[in-house]
């Protein structure tokens, strides 16, 4: 096929047996007002030329710095064997294909992709992914209305800002309220979610460790919500997994988060992957794509897309969503990057990150001026008091070679001498070292 | 064949009026048009229906579909057994496979639902 689908010589067919002149005159009915003159577009270059100019555009992104920034993204180390397995050919393509009668290889990596996601969140249940995290946490809003048919969700303002303005946005032109619930020190007021829980509540929706890097044991506050007939939803750090009390041993009823820590490089935004896991019971009203394993007709195990009866192309504007797809080969990716870790090395990975992050706090309480905010344990992440404004620090970080890490005035009144520090398995003790020395520098 | 002691729809549902309770299920046409039936997803007793509100959700081998309330009422009684046997609505839709009662419900409706004859007469015309 040709690159071009139409040629001159095809419009000019197309044209006549439909009796226009031009392609033009078919926007004749256009308002000349609101035509758009012409549109400033360069004349084509050739490939070299293309390669040159964009090589000379992505050169104008700071590079090579060493990362302390996290937010809900990371800078994971991702093993050779995601790359080389995941680009495959059998397995590489922007769609994924469903037919179980040509797609057994693909159906059975999702199918093993959401057994891996069921067993870091201790679920038993989780869809084919979604587009990121945060639309992921739409997705759980809008499953536990139709679960409860309540309108009202609490929303902790631990967690992610960027989540919790996806939520807000998504939902602008649908019935659903939303009762935020400030938190006290970086913390989850529990005393205040569990008053606001009422039955008109829908879900609470809790994220651990939360945006401030506090990590909590949730199990009171969903037990309230049970009571009161609500749902739980938590949105999780999948690395934290390794180390903290599961979703499912606090008793949540659907768990969301972003997968791009299992070995997706952070990339200005995506693709990423949202998952989502909840519990048997619920999975009718779940959104996205399910693989499931079957036996076929000779007795043999296979794989096939389950339950779709609740999805776009069979329930229409019915169906449980119409606006979620399934991120296959960043499914893919995490899969092969879970599956090589195995048990022992997810834990060793989460301990890792952990540990590094207690040293970086060390090292950082001990610059004068800075204090290392303690009211709560914390994963990888935590958040810095700093003598000055943490957006301007930032700046003089990142021109001398580091990303030092998140400004939280950015979505936080009154937040804006605090930064959130994220540490991982990358960091190596002397960056952490030179990090610390270099921040007290420029203070 | 069609039962002369229910109403009908012509979205196929069925009402039985029994005192002040009225049961609810779907055809036997409608079923033969599903196929298999998997799943039904049974309302919450105590939910309230204006007249052609969705009701529930019945899942085939080959569709999800709709089934509206013939008449406004309030549910008042499901049948469990569809849960662990949707089947039973293929083996038996206008007996073992009725799918809810609903009382009250409104009484002043049921004439202008169709009478066995007249849904006979609808089904060979469509």
């Amino acid at each position: 096929m040709p690159y071009i689908p139409t040629t001159d010589q095809d419009r000019e067919t197309m044209l006549k047996s439909i009796g226009v002149p031009d392609v033009d005159s078919l926007f004749a009915d256009i308002p000349a007002s609101v035509q758009i003159p012409g549109l400033n577009l360069p004349a084509g270059q050739s490939e070299a030329e293309v390669y040159e100019h964009m090589h000379r555009l992505s050169h104008r992104n700071s590079h090579d710095l060493i990362s302390f920034l996290g937010g809900g993204y990371y800078d994971h180390f991702i093993p050779a064997c995601v790359d080389e397995l995941s680009a495959r050919s059998e397995f590489y393509t922007a769609y994924t294909p469903y037919q179980p009668e040509a797609s057994q290889g693909t159906l059975q990596a999702i199918f093993e992709y959401q057994s891996a996601i069921c067993r870091i969140t201790d679920m038993e249940v989780a869809n084919a992914s979604l587009y990121d995290g945060g639309t992921a946490l739409y997705e759980a809003a809008m499953m536990a209305i139709r679960l409860t048919g309540r309108r009202k969700i609490l929303l902790d303002s631990g967690v992610n800002p960027i989540y919790r303005n996806i939520l807000v946005s998504y939902t602008s032109n649908l019935a659903v309220d939303f009762e935020e619930i400030p938190v006290v020190h970086g913390q989850s007021d529990r005393e205040r979610i569990i008053q606001a829980l009422d039955d008109k509540t829908a879900a609470i929706v809790l994220q651990n460790p939360n945006f401030f890097g506090a990590v909590d044991d949730f199990s009171d506050v969903i037990e309230s919500a049970h009571r009161k007939g609500c749902m739980a939803i938590m949105s999780v750090y999948p690395v934290s997994l390794g180390l903290l009390k599961t979703p499912g041993q606090m008793g949540v009823d659907i768990v969301t988060g972003e997968g791009q820590s299992l070995g997706l490089p952070l990339s200005f935004g995506g693709p990423y992957l949202g998952f989502m896991a909840s519990r048997m019971d619920h999975v009718r009203k779940m959104p996205g794509r399910i693989a499931g394993a079957t036996i076929d007709g000779a007795g043999r195990r296979g794989f096939v897309l389950t339950l779709q009866a609740r999805e776009q192309h069979i329930r229409r504007e019915k169906a449980m969503s119409n606006i979620c797809s399934n991120e296959g080969l960043c499914a893919l990716r995490a899969l092969i990057y879970l599956s090589w870790l195995g048990k022992h090395g997810f834990k060793e990975l989460a301990n890792t990150c952990a540990q590094k992050a207690e040293y970086a706090k060390t090292r950082l309480s001990a610059i004068p001026g800075v204090g290392v905010k303690k009211s709560a344990p914390t994963f990888n992440e935590f958040t810095i008091e700093l003598p000055c404004e943490a957006s301007g620090l930032v700046s003089r970080m990142i021109d001398r070679g580091f990303a030092p890490g998140f400004p939280l005035g950015r979505y936080y009144q009154g937040m804006d001498n605090y930064l959130l520090v994220a540490v991982t398995e990358k960091r190596t003790r002397e960056q952490i070292g030179m990090f610390a020395e270099t921040l007290e520098g420029v203070l | 064949m069609i039962p002369k002691d229910a109403y009908y729809t012509k979205d196929h549902e069925w009402l039985k009026v029994n005192g002040d309770e009225a049961t609810v299920g779907i055809t036997d046409h409608a079923q033969e048009a599903l196929g298999d039936i998997t799943f039904v997803d049974l309302p919450k007793v105590g939910k309230v229906l204006k007249a052609h509100d969705s009701l529930l959700v019945v899942e085939s081998v080959k569709a999800a579909s709709d089934v509206y309330a013939p008449v406004a009422g309030t549910v008042s009684a499901i049948n469990g057994a569809l849960g662990s046997a949707p089947e039973l609505i293929n083996q038996s839709a206008q007996g073992d496979g009725w799918i809810c009662k609903l009382k009250p419900f409104d009484a002043s409706a049921v004439g202008s639902l169709m009478t066995a004859d007249q849904y006979e007469a609808f089904l060979a015309e469509h």
